[in-house]
């Protein structure tokens, strides 16, 4: 509320041209922008929608192949030393690399565009659940699985029923990383490599406008779609699967 | 004679850095009947669990004969049931699916399952518990789903490794009654691992005392009480102290390579109880 105070104040004295440092609610002339109104002029008009939607799609779909990508690596690694040996490896050593970097290799191989943004996307969520998945599998209390041996467990039996579920929770904390990263990828993805019609896109055209307006609305709209995912699914899934795998949290 | 299973020669030893092994388990031999109700005994790592695990096919025998019904041991089967040193419950079953989950492997109908285990939880007096998460459970409580868990998939070798140790007294003693008429009935054969004098006593035909650096067997002591037992019988008495003293033996050995020369300050003030958890705590 003071932030929000002290920010309505500075653009009232008007220290930066509006542009750059536009009020949040009250026009400083007679119908001048406002933060506010072009959040609900974006959202009115479609085009901060259409662009939210653009990029949530992106997410989505990076997210679920690269979740795939990365527990079938991660089971392979575990499953196989040969596999874990070198795969392994090599994983572990790109996970240094911070994902954006990829973006102009990928830009010469799939050219300016959503192919480029989703190949980040994925590369960067893949390795990291790769990484949280393969540990979570090798982690298992041994003790589980001799008792699942005993009672006859074997092979895919043994890894659906026991190693995968007591990898759950530590699945689901790899998952919220790997989304977290997933969300940076795409917006980063479509601000450089231009993803034609997301937010990343629409930010990179507010700069060039500059409608720094426009850039904060869509940057309350990154923030908020951002934190809630993370609240809403993830911290609740986790809270769920930790109260029923008797995990405490305190 | 009809002989159960079979040990000849057993070696184990596992890998303890790239080019030394420690050597847990040397040239024990032993052969158990059919139907017979044995127990080990000895001091903390004497390789009591390994040795259990090698009969129940999770650990293999670095070298020698291990047969059960005249037939190599290839891996885990369900005619040989493991009771493990701590209850290893599934966090994200209930009580009842956990005891369930071998029975659905071999591959009983769910209906029938759920009433199998039903009646095992209730022997074991958890039947109000079947529905709960198992960490909303004692230790105790765990340990008897445990057992439940096991004695439902009905195998002909029931493999025990201290099922009782965490449990309270009254417990424990209702548990004896249970397994002795369990085993009476069947006609099982049971390995019972214990650190207890008197419970191996009470319930077995037989007890093997083992040694431990390396560990192995030093003594079998054959149980001529007669059955029900009653733990004031004289044979038990006489075989109890002379277990004791062996015991003794042995734990004075164990004692004497840790403490080195400061044995012989320390000696005093060892302390064993026999009905406790003998050598437990080392
Ligand atoms: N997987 C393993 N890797 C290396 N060493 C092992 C392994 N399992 C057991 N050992 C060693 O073998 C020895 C015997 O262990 P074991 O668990 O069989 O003892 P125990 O008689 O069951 O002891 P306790 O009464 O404390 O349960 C110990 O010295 C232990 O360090
Ligand atoms: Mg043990």
């Amino acid at each position: 509320m003071i932030l929000i105070i002290i920010w309505e104040v500075i653009s009232k004295l008007q220290l930066f041209p509006a542009f750059m440092w536009p009020p949040l609610f009250i026009p400083n002339e007679q119908g001048g922008v406002t933060i506010l109104k072009t959040f609900i002029d974006g959202i009115v008009s479609g085009q901060l929608l259409e662009a939210t939607g653009a990029s949530l799609l992106r997410l989505v779909i990076g997210f679920v192949i690269a979740v795939a990508i990365g527990l079938l690596l991660g089971f392979l690694i575990y499953k196989f030393k040969i596999v874990d040996d070198t795969l392994g490896f090599f994983v572990a050593s790109l996970q240094a690399i911070p994902n954006i970097v990829w973006l102009p290799l990928a830009i010469l191989w799939f050219g300016l565009g959503v192919g480029s943004v989703l190949f980040i996307v994925i590369l960067g969520a893949a390795i990291s659940v790769t990484i949280t998945s393969s540990a979570a599998f090798k982690g298992v209390n041994p003790l589980l699985i001799r008792v699942a041996k005993t009672m006859g467990s074997s092979g895919w039996h043994l890894f659906r029923t026991v190693i995968f579920k007591a990898s759950v929770p530590q699945l689901i904390a790899g998952l919220r990383i790997a989304w977290a990263l997933t969300w940076r990828a795409v917006l980063a993805g479509e601000l450089l490599g231009g993803g034609g019609d997301g937010l990343g896109t629409l930010l990179d055209l507010g700069r060039s406008i500059q409608a720094m307006d426009l850039i904060f609305s869509i940057m309350i709209i990154i923030g908020i779609i951002g934190s809630l995912i993370d609240n809403f699914v993830f911290v609740r899934l986790e809270k769920f699967v930790f109260r029923k795998w008797g995990i405490s949290t305190t | 004679m009809d002989e159960h299973i079979l040990l000849e020669n057993v070696n184990k030893s596992f890998p303890k850095n790239n080019r030394s092994e420690t050597v847990t388990l040397e040239d024990v031999s032993l052969s158990i009947k059919r139907g017979e109700f044995i127990s080990l005994l000895g001091p903390s790592g004497c390789g009591k669990s390994t040795l259990l695990n090698i009969i129940a096919g999770l650990e293999k025998e670095t070298s020698g004969k291990v047969l059960v019904n005249g037939n190599p041991i290839t891996g885990p089967g369900n005619d040989r049931i493991v009771v493990f040193q701590e209850s290893g419950l599934f966090p994200w079953m209930t009580v009842l699916e956990n005891v369930m989950y071998g029975l659905l492997i071999k591959k009983v109908p769910k209906e029938e399952a759920k009433e199998r285990a039903m009646v095992w939880l209730q022997k074991v007096h958890l039947g109000k518990f079947a529905d709960r998460s198992p960490h909303e459970l004692s230790g105790g409580m765990k340990q008897r789903v445990a057992i439940a868990r096991a004695l439902v998939m009905d195998p002909e070798i029931l493999l025990m490794d201290e099922p009782f140790a965490a449990l309270d007294e009254q417990t424990r003693m209702v548990l004896h009654q249970e397994l002795e008429t369990l085993w009476r009935e069947t006609g099982k054969t049971i390995i019972f691992v214990t650190h207890n004098i008197r419970e191996a006593l009470v319930l077995s035909d037989r007890v093997v005392l083992m040694k431990t650096r390396p560990g192995g067997i030093k003594n079998i002591f054959p149980v001529q009480a007669a059955r029900p037992r009653n733990s004031s019988d004289s044979i038990l008495n006489y075989l109890e102290n002379r277990i004791l003293s062996e015991l003794e033996q042995e734990m004075e050995k164990v004692l004497k390579e840790e403490l080195g020369s400061d044995y012989a300050l320390k000696k005093d003030r060892v302390y064993i109880d026999p009905h406790n958890n003998l050598g437990s705590d080392i």
